[in-house]
């Protein structure tokens, strides 16, 4: 036998093993053919309906709700009545035209949405036509649902994903959401599921004729997990009634959990606009809006000169550094004078204060001397600066928590770098800095981080990170159910406690004291270059075994005890006892309208937006 | 002057025009799997296509190179072409890149380059060299003694040391191809049909309980001791094949149930099809059948295919392009293909029997085998007769490195072919 039998026997039977095996796939078995009365088998995409997401007490946040998509492939469309069509689904022929131009332009092959989110009606009567227009098809998916609206900041909403967003997540294709903003974009991994895939046979009418192969690859979707979120549905839409017509935000923590009860940002919008056929229009206004940016949610993005609260903190760092303790007085005249330089302060004292009544009337005198204390507490001012910067750091500001939010803002403490750099020389002193002793100059807080400085000292010494989401599914989120201790011993925090509820008792705060529960808090006053005051106040109650910690913030709203403080106690009484005291308060605060503020502020920074040209 | 034309005289034209076929209906497969309209310029070098008439404009230069350099100087160069290669090879493990989970390939800017495709004519011609002695002639027929068997083993198994842990198990198994040449030059059949036979119950051991496997073979051991009752010794020979093929199967059947992790298990499994997962590594195979089987007899047409764009068939324009020619072009389009395949095998064995010196024999040898190993494999995987086992179709698939490979090849042994008449 020749050497080149084996290889030519080889191939000689491979050849012909081919070719009884192409014979078979290609011209006996019929089930990877089309029949004859179809051509073309189609990929349907099963969209996973997202998951559900409910508040803290168990109450439907979003759910989801059918729609119905048209989708064309480029390459299968043939001739049609256009004006039929357009008429069926309800769109300009122009409009129809530039969908059907941008399909073409990303892909021949591929489905591309023409026209999305058909309620039932349509979708049934464009069922009945679709015959006619050969490559189109219509596709079944759901839309968000917000039974009872409100959070629109806390939930978010989804949208499209565009082709930038595709180029880097090819898990996506034209025409999936995705989350946006708030929970749905944070737990998107979590909520979008698994999508599935359904292969039907298609014939020369553009009509279904089943499944292809029996279903033996089609695989099913999976749906989304669905979440438990922290928040408090029905306080929110309480606080954002209260909000009504101010600009600003709360934040409410649940201090021994570190879960984010309330997230309220002022002005905000219906979450059922950015749903349906009307959503991108919607969108387009809420978006042009410069004026409320209602999108803008400012209880993660403002940053704000955190004001009197801030004293809070100076008093815990100036008794762990152990330079005051609760009986070392400041005497007031009429505030803090060291050399030329004066902050002025009205707390109206001319006696020696000690650290509780200090917090109660929020003398700046005291808490400017404090603050020199500080700083002076060691050799060089640096030094100084370094040893304050790390101890209010401890407090979780200056730094993103890495919490579950989806976005944020670090906000800003100064260390002894900064002056260096600023100053432009190493040899500054404590009072070039002393604006930081009553929470002004450079420190920069956002409302969430103010809200987490209340619930820490509430816990007097530590805070869980604050977190949106409970629990996912079955799971319990356990990455943020670790305690961060501040720097400052617990110790340190009784008399700051007791302080802060003398400001409810006897202090700025009074006028918002209910005898039910005892509370305790911290009016500011941010100073707004721009125009009027913010009012800021920060508090917690009840004293002992706190439930709640907040924050709040009124854009122009004068001084805390004015706007902030009332409404923070409302809601503090409605979350503890779920009912109001105090019908005529809330009436005031609800009907209270800043809206002349604002358009003073802007037809002010419009004055000043005036080119200069003019003599 | 007159030497230049009587090589061009003696190419062998068949081959050659076999070779461009295959390249042209590649490169059309390419372009009808990622046709877009927007970019329908057949020199768009942000296609596949685009780039791979780039590919096939070099290997036009290769070819002309490789025609223009003396016959003598490959045999000359086998070793130190086979030693830069191996370095460059091993090099990848060190320098290159991962691309979809394997370290083959070197980057430099927009070029990549998979020294693998690289390795086997190298080898091929290293091999050759071997084999050959040391280019002495035997004039006389009679056959020499076989080099030391540890050095063949050497030349072949080093390189699949280098791509195994890259890792690469297709490309590892290319170099079986080497055993037909070591088989003309005289390794006994039985090798082959027994490492054939070891893989096939390999193969069944995973698919059949062990129990059944056993009594089947137990029984077709008696049928076959009943069939040679005659012949004497059989029954020594046949009990001997019979314990050793229990051994095999009982050896694989432990080793899957016992040293392998679940995951090794799962994907295994797949691969043998005995776990449906459509949208796994069995997602492949089925979308490649459907596209193949919708071709029907005569084909959609071309560019009229809907199953082998984009999507449906992943790896559609490299492992899979075989697919395209299914769909578009039906069974007529594939038995064309199958035909031009085995033809131009057929045609390089009897070039290479027609050789006077050895070294071109087995190195013809050589390069039929190697081709015929991956047309076997690449279209066996395309209609559902093999796992998945990711290496190209020669001369059709898109890439510059496995084109030039192959050109190189192929080429290096048309030049050796044309060269056979000037020795004397
Ligand atoms: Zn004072």
């Amino acid at each position: 036998m020749k050497r080149s039998t084996l290889l030519f026997g080889l191939i000689g039977t491979t050849a012909l093993l081919f070719l009884i095996r192409l014979f078979y796939l290609q011209i006996i078995d019929d089930s990877y053919k089309l029949n004859a009365d179809s051509n073309a088998i189609r990929k349907l995409k099963l969209y996973a309906p997202r998951g559900t997401i409910y508040d803290r007490e168990g109450r439907v946040m979003v759910a989801n709700k059918p729609a119905y998509d048209l989708l064309a492939i480029p390459n299968q469309v043939e001739t049609f009545d256009t004006l039929k069509l357009c008429t069926l689904v309800g769109i300009e022929p122009r409009e129809l035209r530039q969908k059907l131009r941008d399909a073409r332009a990303y892909s021949r092959f591929k489905p591309s949405p023409i026209v999305q989110q058909m309620n039932q009606v349509d979708y049934a009567r464009l069922g009945e036509q679709l015959y006619a227009f050969k490559g189109f098809y219509i596709q079944k998916r759901t839309l968000r649902r917000y039974p009872e609206g409100g959070a629109a900041n806390v939930v978010g909403f989804v949208g499209e994903v565009t082709d930038a967003y595709i180029q880097k997540n090819p898990e996506y294709d034209r025409g999936d959401l995705h989350g946006v903003t708030g929970i749905e974009k944070s737990y998107e991994k979590a909520l979008r599921g698994i999508k599935g895939t359904r292969y039907v046979l298609v014939d020369v009418h553009n009509r279904e004729k089943g499944s292809f192969r029996n279903g033996l690859y089609d695989t099913t979707a999976v749906p989304g997990v669905d979440l438990v979120a922290t928040i408090d549905l029905e306080l929110q839409r309480y606080a954002e009634e209260l909000m009504r017509n101010k600009r600003g935000s709360i934040v409410a923590i649940e201090p021994s959990t570190g879960e984010i009860i309330l997230l309220v940002s002022s002005p905000t919008f219906d979450p059922n606009l950015l749903v349906g056929r009307a959503r991108s229009a919607n969108y387009n206004a809420l978006e042009r809006d410069s004026f409320a940016k209602p999108l803008y949610d400012r209880a993660l993005l403002a940053e704000y000169p955190p004001g009197s609260p801030f004293k809070l903190i100076n008093a815990l760092v100036g008794l762990q550094l152990g330079v005051m303790d609760t009986l070392k007085t400041y005497t007031c005249h009429h505030g803090f004078h060291a050399g030329s330089l004066h902050v002025a302060c009205h707390c109206g004292t001319s006696y020696p204060l000690r650290l509780i009544p200090g917090i109660a009337k929020s003398c700046n005198n005291f808490f400017c001397s404090t603050f020199r204390d500080i700083i002076n507490s060691r050799p060089t001012s640096r030094e100084g600066m370094n040893t304050w910067s790390e101890h209010v750091k401890s407090f979780g500001l200056g730094q993103f928590l890495d919490n579950d939010l989806p976005t944020g803002r670090k906000g800003f403490v100064p260390d002894a770098d900064y002056y260096n750099k600023a100053f432009g020389y190493t040899q500054w002193k404590a009072v070039s800095t002393i604006s930081l002793g009553i929470g002004q100059g450079e420190l920069l807080l956002t409302p969430l981080q103010m809200a987490n400085v209340a619930a820490t000292i509430a816990n007097r010494g530590y805070f869980y990170t604050p977190h949106i989401v409970r629990s996912a599914g079955d799971t319990a989120i356990a990455r943020f159910s670790k305690p961060r201790r501040t720097l400052v011993d617990p110790k340190h925090f009784e008399p700051v406690v007791e302080g802060m509820h003398q400001v409810f008792e006897a202090g700025t705060a009074r006028g918002s004291r209910i005898e039910s529960i005892p509370m305790c808090g911290k009016t500011g006053t941010a100073e707004n270059p721009h125009g009027q005051d913010h009012s800021i106040f920060i508090a917690f109650a009840p004293k002992d075994e706190p439930k709640i910690a907040i924050s709040i913030i009124v854009e122009n709203g004068y001084w805390g005890s004015r706007w902030a403080a009332p409404i923070a106690s409302l809601l503090m009484e409605r979350y503890l006892h779920d009912s109001i005291s105090r019908p005529e308060l809330e009436k005031r605060m609800m009907e209270g309208d800043l809206s002349q503020e604002y358009l003073q502020n802007a037809d002010r920074r419009l004055v000043r937006k005036k080119p200069g040209a003019e003599p | 002057m007159r030497e230049n034309r009587s090589i061009f005289a003696n190419l062998d034209w068949i081959s050659i025009l076999i070779y461009f076929i295959l390249v042209f209906l590649g490169w059309i497969s390419i372009y009808s799997a990622v046709y877009n309209e927007e970019h329908n310029r057949i020199t768009d070098l942000s296609q596949e296509y685009g780039r791979q008439l780039v590919f096939i404009g070099g290997s036009f230069v290769l070819i002309v190179l490789i025609l223009f350099t003396d016959g003598r100087l490959f045999e000359k160069l086998a070793w130190p072409v086979y030693g830069i290669s191996l370095l460059v090879l091993a090099g990848v493990l060190v320098a290159g890149t991962t691309v979809s989970g394997a370290r083959s390939w070197y980057q430099f800017g927009g070029f990549s380059l998979q020294p693998s495709e690289f390795m086997k004519f190298a080898t091929a011609l290293a091999l050759s060299k071997l084999l050959s002695g040391d280019g002495r002639e035997n004039r006389t027929g009679a056959r020499k003694k076989m080099p030391n068997k540890a050095l063949i083993a050497l030349v072949i198994l080093l390189p699949v040391a280098f791509i195994l842990p890259q890792p690469d198990l297709g490309s590892a198994l290319v170099y079986t191809a080497f055993l037909f040449p070591l088989h003309r030059e005289g390794m006994p059949a039985w090798v082959i049909f027994s490492l054939m036979w070891a893989g096939a119950l390999f193969l069944l051991s995973l698919l059949i309980d062990s129990t059944w496997l056993m009594g089947g073979m137990t029984a077709v051991a008696l049928g076959a001791l009943w069939f040679f009752r005659k012949e004497r010794g059989s029954w020594l020979v046949l009990g001997v094949i019979w314990v050793l093929s229990l051994g095999v199967a009982l050896s694989v059947d432990y080793a899957f149930n016992n040293l392998l992790e679940d995951r090794h298990r799962n994907r295994i499994n797949i691969l043998i099809g005995k776990a449906e997962d459509p949208t796994g590594i069995g997602y492949n195979t089925n979308q490649s059948m459907i596209a193949i089987g919708s071709g029907g007899f005569a084909g959609k047409g071309f560019l009229q295919g809907t199953q082998t764009k984009f999507d449906f068939v992943p790896e559609q324009s490299t492992d899979f392009i075989f697919c395209t020619i299914g769909e578009e072009f039906g069974f007529l389009g594939s038995l064309l293909v199958v035909l031009l395949f085995s033809t131009l095998l057929v045609r390089l064995i009897l070039l290479a029997e027609r050789q006077r010196s050895s070294f071109g024999r087995i190195y013809g040898y050589c390069v039929a085998s190697v081709l015929f190993l991956h047309f076997a494999v690449n279209i066996a995987m395309t209609i559902g007769l093999a796992p998945v086992i990711g290496i190209p179709l020669p001369f059709f698939s898109y890439g510059g490195s496995s084109l030039w490979g192959f050109t190189l090849l192929f080429f290096i042994f048309i030049r050796l072919d044309a060269y056979r008449m000037q020795i004397l």
